[in-house]
């Protein structure tokens, strides 16, 4: 189908203009509106998964317009095994966001169904141009609708929270965009292919590296530029929470695969302890941290930056395998794992955010001490916690299982001690997520708010349901996403590996 | 020689200048015989005269050539007419949002339309002028209009004062750009622009760096660069807002074209050396602009610091030295004209009588009293602090690029850094317009159809030109290049 992606861009930013326009005072026809422009670009992803060819590793789906033409840029589109994912992921989670705040929202809904539309319209355009000034378009352009939700429908401290938001991912990328007009300079084009053929030093590529590493760091988040994201994700309100979590930081993962490792090989090659060590970092010592947090939003964004740390230790650990092997066998599989991660880790930090919505829109508190037995008022609720609990200490059977064993499969051959770190992550995340169960959700009822609380409705039930549909599915049979992904991943490995100079 | 006789069709080129010069004589008049109907019929009048004298500067006054004529005094040529067009289209901006305003404040006469119009013709002889005795003539012009509009709510003292300080510090400016112009004539034996850069060429003797310098500092002090910008708050402050709105759009495109004209044009054989004195210029700008915008609790005086930020954009695209660069400047200095008139378009139409709208705790909530005009401002906003899908984005981008291909890299890193600051102060009023309760008692904003009209479609053009860069950036650069 011609204009495919296209259609899952515009569709959403379409009826999110629409939305608005219909406002709070027709907010019946606003709201069944939002949800059925998701279900339409949930929709529009059938014919593209179905459609996609994954034998080849070049991009499908192409568009391209004149866009710029004294810039050479243009509106192009494409899709390849990694960016496909990512968008049906982005899709998805648009929809449970849109029914979790189905009545919940009070305070201007149409304008926070439009703000989650829109996003998913640009977020869906950030993984699928296929030139780099498009991207960048997309990737700052997503900032307007986030830094609003925060603002305006988050916590206490949202403004904090979302000005540090803003101001963290504004400073990684103006580095980014410093870079891909250096890039352009040089080279005269915009196309991300050109870009990842283009002959650089290795000096040229070592700043390359560091501009292209603090926007991506920033975004991921890794240590130690990951402080803004447990502000935010404290502060935001559930939807905000969800697609933070579940697709914004992926997309630092995603501009490592698609740019980082392809067109600086070279620096990547000689830096990757660097961020390797970061990643080894992010998934130790930010375990220890996520152990001690009281406030349950604030646990879940920490375990999301450990998890994190195992994309980007997928993504570089390709270099040490080489070296350590000297050969490329297993170098994909760390790819492989990094992907898988990043779809496994968005469904379930997704559905870990949206259940602690559901205890926050019964009581009004995100602190785990005011919790305690809460099966014995929720059971069905506390079923899918605890599901989604095990999902994220990497239980076999849940997608959280396939993505960390992938990587630490992987960063063994590479070495011992970088797969040891990692299976740290297997003692700390079950450490932190049990606990936090432990607390929450059994035990004797604690208090007299937890001994009120309602079980989840036939909304909550179906938004829970379908992502535990969805984690399961990934852990059981993940071979239809490693299939896809396969050709394009092997691409990748040998253009990470091949060197500029 | 087409020069010697004056002629219709010789004068064509100036069809721009001759005509304003006409409407300035024919509002005055009439706003002096028209009694007290002038309340109502010298707004109309003017910008009637801003359309007809557009419309005849279309039919007539369009070259596609350069032309010289006037004995060499005055030159047309595209960059000219685009940039007069633009005046026109701003100040049309300008007259509309600032009459409820002035009938607000009892403030509604005649000299304010009068000496928009004699401001502007200054800024069209600078555009245009091609000898030194010119660019004088339109700097002088637009200047002296300039610090009577200052003045022109005469029972203020705040206005009073801003006025004095803009005129003495103005008269310093002037006296330096003198000077400089006088060493110049002096050494080269000319004060033909182009005759300059001929003459120019070769080593250069201490007395021209000398008069270059004076020069480069009237040119900062005109366009309100580090360390010449201290008039530049207190006057945005000071003024009226109305007036506030016009000088810190229209004359923008003077400012640009005043270092265009005697830097890149004239002086082009010492390129060299200007370049070097504006980086350290241009690097403290910037520093200075964002950094201390974030201290301030005036909204006025915060967009002063502001436009001090993004003159440091300018003139780094002077700094680049190349036709690329004056192409980058350019672009910016359009877009800056064009969010710097919605911002404080907005100030003008939020306040009310008695409430100057000017202090940023009087945007809390102001999308709860007023959506349409929160989210353009939210809009401008974006813009200027350079964040896509907004126009302000491409324009830093033009800057970026120009500095990369002349190898600047420490410049990109620090106008990068610079613009994250510079962030910070325009989600402020964001985070005040969106995020925070109203205040009680504040006036509602006055329902003004045709002018929000006209907001609207300012906001929309930051948008849209966002969106599709194109057209904007390819006219900016045939025009320089």
């Amino acid at each position: 189908m011609h204009g495919l992606l296209s259609i899952l861009i515009w569709l959403p930013i379409a009826a999110g203009v629409l939305v608005l326009v219909l406002g709070d005072r027709n907010i019946v026809i606003a709201r069944w509106l939002a949800l059925l422009a998701a279900l339409a670009t949930l929709a529009f992803c059938w014919p593209l998964w179905g459609r996609f060819d994954a034998s080849t590793s070049a991009l499908q789906f192409l568009e391209k317009l004149p866009w710029i033409p004294r810039f050479n840029a243009y509106y192009g589109l494409g899709v390849d095994g990694i960016a496909l994912p990512l968008i049906v992921l982005t899709a998805f989670m648009t929809v449970p966001v849109i029914i979790a705040a189905w009545s919940v929202i009070e305070k201007r809904p149409a304008q926070y169904f439009a703000a989650f539309l829109i996003m998913e319209g640009l977020m869906i355009g950030v993984f699928s141009a296929t030139d780099a000034l498009l991207f960048y378009f997309f990737w700052e352009a997503m900032l307007i609708p986030m830094f609003l939700i925060i603002g305006i429908w988050g916590g206490p401290r949202r403004v904090y929270a979302t000005i540090k938001f803003f101001l963290y991912t504004f400073l990684g990328s103006v580095f980014m965009l410093a870079a891909l007009i250096y890039m352009y300079v040089k080279g005269g084009s915009y196309s991300i292919a050109d870009l990842q053929g283009l002959q650089l030093t290795l000096i040229e590529q070592r700043w390359i590296f560091f501009a292209f590493l603090l926007a991506f760091a920033v975004k991921v988040p890794m240590w130690p530029v990951h402080t803004w994201l447990p502000d935010a994700h404290v502060e935001a309100p559930t939807g905000g929470s969800v697609i933070l979590a579940a697709v914004m930081l992926k997309m630092g993962g995603y501009g490592f695969l698609r740019f980082s490792l392809p067109i600086t090989p070279d620096a990547s090659r000689e830096l990757d302890v660097l961020v390797i060590a970061l990643s080894l970092i992010a998934v130790v010592y930010i375990g220890f941290v996520a152990l001690v947090q009281q406030d349950m939003k604030k646990l879940i964004a920490y375990s999301s930056i450990a998890h994190m740390g195992f994309v980007t230790l997928g993504a570089f650990v390709v270099y040490q395998i080489v070296r350590t092997t000297g050969g490329v066998v297993g170098a994909g599989m760390g790819l492989d794992g990094a992907m898988v991660q990043m779809v496994s880790h968005g469904l379930i930090s997704g559905a870990l955010f949206l259940c602690v919505g559901v205890l926050y829109d019964r009581m009004h508190s995100r602190q785990i001490a005011d919790y305690g037995g809460v099966i014995n008022t929720m059971p069905v609720f506390a079923a899918f916690m605890v599901l989604f609990a095990l999902a994220n200490t990497g239980l076999p059977g849940t997608s959280g299982f396939v993505g960390e064993f992938l990587v630490i499969i992987a960063s063994f051959r590479a070495s011992f001690w970088y797969s040891f770190l990692a299976a740290v992550t297997l003692v700390l995340g079950a450490a932190y997520t049990l606990w936090l169960v432990k607390r929450v959700v059994f035990g004797p009822v604690t208090s007299p708010r937890v001994k009120a609380l309602q079980d989840v409705n036939g909304r909550e039930f179906v938004v829970l349901a379908a992502l535990a549909i969805a984690v399961i599915g990934v852990g059981v049979w993940p071979a239809p996403l490693l299939k896809v992904m396969q050709p394009t991943i092997h691409h990748l490995v040998s253009q990470a590996i091949a060197t500029k100079l | 020689m087409p020069d010697t006789l004056l002629t219709w069709s010789t004068l064509a080129p100036a069809t721009a200048e001759i005509s304003l010069a006409a409407a300035v004589c024919i509002v005055l008049l009439v706003d002096v015989f028209a009694g007290a109907r002038s309340r109502m019929l010298t707004p109309a009048l003017a910008l009637l005269a801003v359309a007809v004298c557009a419309a005849l500067t279309v039919r007539f006054g369009h070259v596609t050539e350069r032309t010289v004529l006037l004995h060499g005094m005055y030159v047309a040529d595209e960059l000219g007419f685009v940039l007069k067009l633009v005046g026109f289209l701003v100040l049309a901006w300008v007259l509309l949002y600032s009459r409820a305003y002035l009938a607000q404040r009892g403030i509604l006469r005649g000299e304010y339309y009068v000496l928009a119009l004699t401001a502007l013709l200054g800024i069209f002889v600078l555009v245009s002028a091609n000898n030194l005795l010119t660019v004088y003539l339109g700097v002088e012009l637009l200047a002296l209009s300039v610090y009577a509009l200052v003045a022109f709510d005469r029972d203020s003292g705040v206005a009073a004062e801003s006025a004095m300080k803009y005129f003495v510090l103005g008269a310093i400016a002037s006296g330096a750009l003198l000077y400089g112009m006088s060493l110049l004539y002096g050494l080269t034996g000319t004060l033909d622009l182009a005759e300059i850069a001929v003459r120019l060429s070769g080593p250069l003797s201490l007395g021209v760096i000398l008069g270059l310098a004076f020069i480069v500092v009237a040119v900062a002090f005109k366009l309100g660069a580090v360390p010449f910008h201290m008039w530049l708050p207190d006057v945005y402050e000071g003024a009226p807002t109305s007036v506030t709105l016009f000088i810190g759009t229209v004359p923008k495109i003077a400012y640009f074209a005043l270092a265009l004209r005697l830097l890149a044009q004239g002086l082009a054989g010492t390129s060299q050396e200007w370049t070097q004195m504006l980086v350290p210029l241009a690097v403290l700008t910037l520093v200075v602009g964002n950094v201390v915008a974030i201290v301030q609790t005036n909204l006025k005086r915060m967009l002063a610091y502001s436009t001090i930020a993004n003159v440091g954009f300018i003139v780094l695209g002077f700094v680049a030295g190349t036709a690329d660069g004056y192409s980058a400047a350019l672009y910016y200095t359009l877009v800056y004209v064009l969010a710097a008139l919605g911002s404080f378009g907005v100030i003008l139409l939020a306040s009310a009588q008695g409430f100057e709208a000017d202090k940023l705790d009087d945007y809390k909530g102001l999308y709860r009293r007023d959506p349409l005009l929160a989210l353009a401002m939210m809009l401008l906003m974006f813009s200027t602090a350079g964040v896509p899908p907004l126009v302000g984005f491409w324009a830093k981008l033009r800057i970026f690029q120009a500095l990369w291909e002349t190898h600047h890299l420490w410049l990109v890193v620090i106008a990068a850094a610079m613009s994250v600051v510079g962030a910070f102060y325009y989600l402020r009023v964001i985070k005040l317009m969106y995020f925070d309760e109203p205040p009680a008692g504040l006036p509602a904003p006055a329902p003004a159809g045709g002018v929000r009209l006209a907001l609207g479609l300012n906001a929309a053009a930051v948008l849209a030109l966002g969106v599709l860069p194109g057209p904007l950036l390819n006219l900016c650069a045939r025009l320089l290049h």
